[in-house]
């Protein structure tokens, strides 16, 4: 199973993404945002960074790349898609998912362990979690904070499209304490905090039982895989 | 040069962190009599030649799906300088 990841320029987890393909068993494939061929891919990671140095506004000018408009056509086919912190901001700019992210309530970059409920375990990048699993993995940003319309809001939680929710803090103000969110179909997935960084021992946040040893990420990546399969 | 220059500012209800710090640094020097600074953006688009209905209605366009995101913001003003 081959998983496109996409750099833009001022992408920094592309490669870390690729990592994450690769440990949870599947064949990561770059991909360059000029480019308008996916090259086959059987899902596509939006990476986190700052494309195109967060001009205009977040993931604003991602969401005009080639690679991101065949993405915006395949998704909607489709095509599972994760969407990380910027990958995220560059969903919500390509419309795939609702809403907008604005800098945090209390506008500092928050970089932190961050736990989160899984509410949504039938998407393509979460099936193998159970319903409701609190999870831990890192988040750094600086303009993770969700808003919607209120409209919106509502549909979003009557359709269980809120697939993750900070759990202890909210840490940027999002509405409704929401982390990231999913599309109708349930295969475009968009969240701020990074599951890419929580995939090996050793390098993953903190547990009860050593320092590091979080591994919660990989079962997003592990999902997506399960998802081709079963397709 | 003639151009369009098209306002957008943050939505009114929406937090202005920006704003509210410049704000907070206007109060600190004394500028009590300022209540609040909001701040927003102004993109100029040039252009070799005069600016035609045509330019003003794309730029409109560009201006409320690209140049602005109406989840967040307000496209407040649309002008031309020939």
């Amino acid at each position: 199973m081959r998983i496109g990841v996409i750099s833009y320029p001022g992408s920094l987890d592309d490669r870390d993404a690729q990592r994450a393909v690769k440990l949870a068993g599947g064949t990561p494939v770059p991909l360059w945002h000029a480019d308008d061929d996916l090259k086959k891919v059987d899902a596509v990671v939006l990476p986190g960074g700052f494309s195109y140095g967060d001009y205009l506004r977040c993931g604003a000018i991602a969401a005009k790349a080639p690679a991101t408009k065949e993405v915006i056509k395949l998704a909607e086919q489709g095509l599972p898609v994760l969407g990380i912190c910027n990958g995220f901001q560059v969903l919500v700019e390509s419309h795939l998912l609702p809403g907008g992210l604005i800098r945090n309530e209390k506008q500092h970059f928050v970089c932190r362990d961050q736990r989160l409920r899984v509410e949504n375990n039938s998407t393509a990048w979460t099936n193998l979690f159970e319903k409701d699993e609190e999870i831990t993995i890192p988040l750094k940003n600086g303009e993770g904070g969700y808003i919607a319309h209120e409209e919106t809001l509502k549909m979003l939680e009557a359709e269980n499209r809120v697939v993750f929710r900070y759990l202890d803090v909210n840490p940027n103000g999002s509405m409704n304490d929401i982390a990231g969110l999913t599309n109708s179909r349930g295969n475009v997935v968009g969240l701020m905090p990074h599951p890419e960084h929580a995939v090996e021992p050793g390098f993953g946040p903190d547990t009860e039982i050593a320092t590091r040893s979080g591994i919660d990420g990989l079962k997003f990546f592990q999902s997506a895989l399960k998802a081709l399969v079963n397709n | 040069m003639p151009k369009i220059i098209v306002e957008i500012m943050p939505k009114q209800d929406l937090l202005d962190p920006q704003g509210k710090a410049v704000a907070n640094a206007l109060h600190r020097s004394g500028h009590d009599e300022i209540a609040a600074v909001r701040i927003g953006k102004r993109i100029e688009l040039h252009f070799d030649r005069e600016v035609t209905d045509k330019d003003i209605e794309n730029a409109k366009d560009q201006a409320a799906n690209f140049l602005s995101n109406d989840v967040i913001e307000d496209v407040v003003a649309v002008t031309v300088e020939n």
